[in-house]
């Protein structure tokens, strides 16, 4: 990345204007011109820098469910139970971290009532318990970080 | 460090009520936009509605807050952010609010949420998001947090990522955006 995709990515983490020609009004702040920021944005993505550009949505917002889910498992074990719990096409970001609780996914549904049969089904399947923690409060969700 | 604008807690948890249109419009941008001049105009065509309709309707839905903000979504990992950790918190519940708001203000927390206790087998209630360069840069910008909002004596974890098994790009899921799409709320 040069100097110029870090300030097209910084720029475009704070969103894109809403208007015929989002891409020029971009280009304008950056001093660059609306063709070389498009096939920018192209080529970051293709390099996968980038993973998506487009909406940022609030599930619940648009009826869904969604909530962050915790599992205990044994390292020996891991693998397996990752696998069969990212199986589940409702599951993302699934992380391995350093705790006794020990795997961490987001689980996100088409409606609230489905959260509850998803992690029932993955606690069938696999045998061990989860932790369901929906969010109750937000108090900052940026996700924007300086390239 | 940069103070953000409070949060709005205003209709939150309240589906908004799209109509056919909007629905249509979510489905087709929720896999992303496309990257040309008129990007709105393509999607305007996709959907049968005016590139000023479609116009209109997203920064309806941004207003709402049911598009969070459209852009670019980064990995972390490859833009040099090697480590992350979710940095959990035992606030007592009167005080969640004024330690969750000074939590939040700073620029490197990505994410500030409350959620319940699951008691005995987890006590914390507020987690933050942290990335850094490596660890020990997130290990310093906890113990900044601690400082500058007073947290000594409130119970912490840091939880470092060891791997990641999924960060998946968008898929559809019929009208709702996938869980990637919708990661930010989760």
């Amino acid at each position: 990345m040069d100097a110029l995709d870090r300030a097209i990515v910084n720029e475009l983490q704070g969103g894109l204007p809403i208007c015929d020609r989002p891409f020029a009004e971009i280009a304008e702040r950056l001093g660059t011109d609306e063709h070389y920021l498009i096939e920018r944005l192209k080529a970051m993505l293709e390099e996968r820098l980038l993973t998506r550009f487009g909406p940022m949505f609030d599930a619940e917002r648009l009826g869904g469910g969604v909530t962050l889910a915790a599992m205990s498992i044994p390292e020996s074990d891991l693998d397996q139970v990752a696998e069969r719990v990212n199986a589940h096409p409702e599951v993302a970001h699934n992380y391995v971290r350093d705790h006794h609780w020990n795997m961490w996914f987001v689980v996100a549904t088409e409606t609230p009532e489905q959260i509850g049969e998803v992690l029932d089904a993955i606690e069938s399947e696999t045998g061990y318990p989860v932790l369901n923690l929906p969010k109750e409060e937000e108090f900052f969700i940026g996700l924007r970080l300086e390239a | 460090m940069e103070l953000r604008n409070a949060p709005t807690h205003a209709g939150c948890g309240i589906p908004t009520l799209l109509d056919e249109a909007d629905r249509r419009l979510v489905a087709a941008i929720q896999e992303g936009l496309p990257l040309v001049h008129r990007p709105y105009a393509v999607i305007a065509e996709r959907i049968g509605l005016s590139e000023p309709e479609v116009i209109r309707r997203i920064a309806q839905l941004q207003a709402v807050g049911t598009v969070r903000r459209m852009g670019v979504i980064v990995r972390h990992h490859e833009l040099g952010y090697r480590a992350n950790a979710m940095v959990v918190w035992d606030i007592p519940d009167a005080e969640v609010d004024s330690f969750g708001a000074c939590l939040g203000s700073f620029d490197f927390v990505t994410l500030c949420y409350r959620r319940p206790r699951r008691l005995p087998e987890w006590r914390y209630n507020l987690f933050t998001m942290i990335h850094g360069r490596d660890r020990t840069a997130v290990l310093s910008r906890v113990e900044e947090l601690v400082e500058r909002c007073g947290l000594q004596a409130i119970p912490h974890e840091v939880l470092f990522s060891r791997r990641r098994f999924k960060q998946r790009g968008a898929r559809y899921r019929r009208q709702l955006p996938s869980p990637a799409a919708a990661m930010v709320a989760g």
